[in-house]
């Protein structure tokens, strides 16, 4: 389900759909490779309007999250595939085809295993085959649909650093969709945030996390703490103390001021904004993660450097160092 | 355990059977009753049957038995049967691709209908799929009269014996390839269509070789029933020697004349062709148990 949305890709750029499950980006990439029809609107391609243009015509290059690798085939076959089912008149040579093939087994690492069938490779493996396969008909755009979401950490981690390579290198202008935020920041050159069918926001990874365009894109980039405060005449007051914020704002009356839990610091009680009382704190990743009882009801998880032990039930203050303001 | 009881040891008895896990496994005596009653069964209401025919075949010999096929009649029925399955399971492997594609690649409306109409010939009774057709194309049916007026005989001739065929032997090749396509979903046609290939390419290049052993032994069944089919084919037929006789119908006719040799001999032909294709599904089985599996879980 897609609402009335318009994205600019630009020619050579790596571009992240990021979105929960749901949210239409995989349905919106699915229309722009011609796999699935859109009620209304446009896809264009360069100058040529394709949003008639059946899937074979569009020559874009489809990575699914399950690989699709033609199980019957061998390595070699399947990444020719796409060469060989051309018409006679526009096929290259026998030996043309052999050549490409092996320059992007080179490619992806894997120039002895031609011969191999897909069933005998890992899931890294098997979607290096599958992207090697949509980039040997020299795709104008390259669609990859959750390309590394049914690979475990550390492959992930792996083909993404290597997947960046790649298009540095080829320079392919490529769209990928995924519902992991460090994939989509870590990877794109600009990250297209969707929600329930509609863009949120399209901008580079340090756009998007500096300045969230709503308080959709800004929770679903990170954990985000909501606090009630006061907004008058440009400030914003949370229990009477005013709080610094990323951008001025002109909302007067009740506003939700919006933290990520890094830009909260333990403070004593006449600069503290917030109180509560420590429920528990476990360690993760080299970090203190502390959960905090609120007066009123409600739980905060803030980070600390890892030396701080706070044993629960110790009452703490809260000092906002910045936070974000919305105009609704 | 490991000689837990598996559904190989019974060849008939593969109506989804799993391997009992250790845990649940009966004690010794239990499995030897048990596997001792599947014996008996099995030997009394398959083997028996089947050696009787072989028995009964060879009873005055070798000479009598090859003279059962000498005579131009059984030549006839032989031909005939050949001939009907050379037009039916053609027919029903088209069509069932077709259908099965359709059914499990697409959503349509009425496809839950069409499933169920495909179903309809393993629910009825033969002989009311061949009645069918004598009320539809018989001299007092309903296209009768201009049949009759244009001189096209269907009913007690080849047309009707190959359509009560093609009736009855519908469902094999559809039914045993929605549930395997069902599974293999469409990602891989996408993925032929994204690289520019044609639906009939994507078809031929990767449906086709995903569905492949699939359909060869849903080919085999429907070869095998169109070949034995007795009851719709008995309706339509009328039974006339030399002409309308298909080798199951010459079987009766044989036995009820006493010609206890030459029916058996017949018989013991019908017999050796479904033992065939129960090694062929065997091997097939066997060996590409995996492309089979999702229509074995059904």
């Amino acid at each position: 389900m897609l609402h009335d949305l318009s994205l600019d890709v630009r020619a050579g750029e790596l571009l992240g759909l990021l979105g929960p499950s749901g949210s239409g980006k995989t349905t919106l990439l699915r229309i722009i490779a011609g796999l699935d029809r859109p009620d209304s609107g446009r896809i264009i391609f360069g100058g040529d309007d394709a949003t008639r243009m059946p899937v074979q015509e569009r020559a874009v290059g489809f990575v699914f999250q399950h690989y699709a690798l033609f199980k019957h085939m061998t390595v070699a076959d399947n990444i020719a595939y796409g060469l060989n089912a051309r018409k006679r008149s526009e096929r290259p040579a026998k030996a043309e085809i052999k050549k490409r093939v092996s320059d992007l087994l080179d490619l992806i690492k894997l120039s002895n295993f031609g011969d191999r069938y897909p069933s005998q490779l890992s899931g890294g493996q098997r979607q290096r085959i599958a992207l090697a396969r949509a980039l040997a008909v020299e795709p104008r755009v390259l669609l990859l649909d959750e390309p590394f979401g049914a690979l475990d950490a550390q492959v992930r981690k792996d083909l993404r650093r290597w997947l960046r390579e790649i298009h540095d290198r080829t320079g392919q202008t490529t769209i990928f969709v995924t519902h992991d935020q460090d994939e989509a920041l870590e990877l794109s050159d600009r990250v297209a945030v969707l929600d329930r069918g509609r863009l949120e926001q399209i901008g580079t990874p340090d756009e998007v996390q500096e300045q969230p365009a709503s308080p959709t894109v800004l929770k679903f980039l990170g954990d985000t703490i909501e606090v009630e405060a006061i907004a008058q005449g440009g400030r914003v007051l949370v229990n009477g103390r005013e709080t610094p914020v990323t951008a001025p704002t002109n909302a007067v009356g009740p506003v939700k001021l919006y933290v990520r839990p890094w830009q909260l610091q333990f403070a004593n009680e006449e600069h503290a904004h917030l109180n509560g009382f420590v429920r528990s704190s476990y360690r993760a990743q080299g970090r203190q993660r502390i959960e905090i009882d609120r007066p009123g009801g409600g739980l905060l998880v803030v980070e600390a450097s890892d030396n701080a032990r706070l044993a629960a039930g110790l009452p703490v203050g809260l000092r906002i160092n910045s936070g974000y303001v919305f105009a609704d | 355990m490991s000689e837990a009881i598996t559904p190989s040891d019974f060849p008939v008895a593969d109506a989804g059977l799993r391997p009992p896990a250790s845990v649940v496994t009966e004690k010794g005596w239990v499995r030897a009753l048990l596997i001792a009653v599947a014996i008996i069964f099995l030997a009394l209401f398959l083997v028996l049957p089947l050696v009787t025919v072989f028995v009964q075949a060879f009873a005055k010999g070798l000479q009598a038995y090859l003279a059962a096929f000498a005579e131009p009649d059984a030549h006839a029925a032989i031909r005939l049967t050949l001939v009907t399955a050379a037009i039916a399971v053609p027919f029903n492997l088209v069509f069932g691709v077709a259908a099965a594609w359709a059914i499990a690649k697409f959503q349509f409306w009425g496809r839950d209908l069409l499933v169920t109409l495909i179903d309809l010939p393993f629910s009825v009774s033969p002989v009311v799929s061949g009645l069918i057709y004598v009320l539809v194309f018989g001299s007092q049916g309903i296209l009768g009269p201009w049949l009759l007026a244009h001189d096209v005989q269907i009913i007690f001739a080849v047309p009707g014996i190959v359509l009560a065929t093609i009736f009855v032997t519908f469902p094999f090749v559809a039914r045993q390839l929605i549930p395997l396509m069902q599974e293999q979903g469409t990602a891989e046609e996408e993925a032929a269509l994204t690289l520019g290939a044609s639906g009939w390419h994507a078809f031929r290049t990767v449906t086709l070789p995903n569905i492949r052993w699939g359909l060869l032994y849903a080919v085999l069944l429907c070869n095998a029933r169109a070949m034995g089919e007795f009851g719709a084919v008995s309706v339509v037929s009328g039974h006339i020697r030399g002409l309308t006789n298909t080798l199951p119908l010459h079987v009766e006719i044989l036995y009820n004349e006493y010609n206890f040799v030459a029916a058996f001999a017949v018989a013991s032909l019908l017999a050796g062709l479904a033992l065939v294709t129960l090694v062929i599904k065997s091997v097939l089985e066997w060996r590409y148990a995996g492309d089979l599996a999702a229509s074995a879980r059904h």
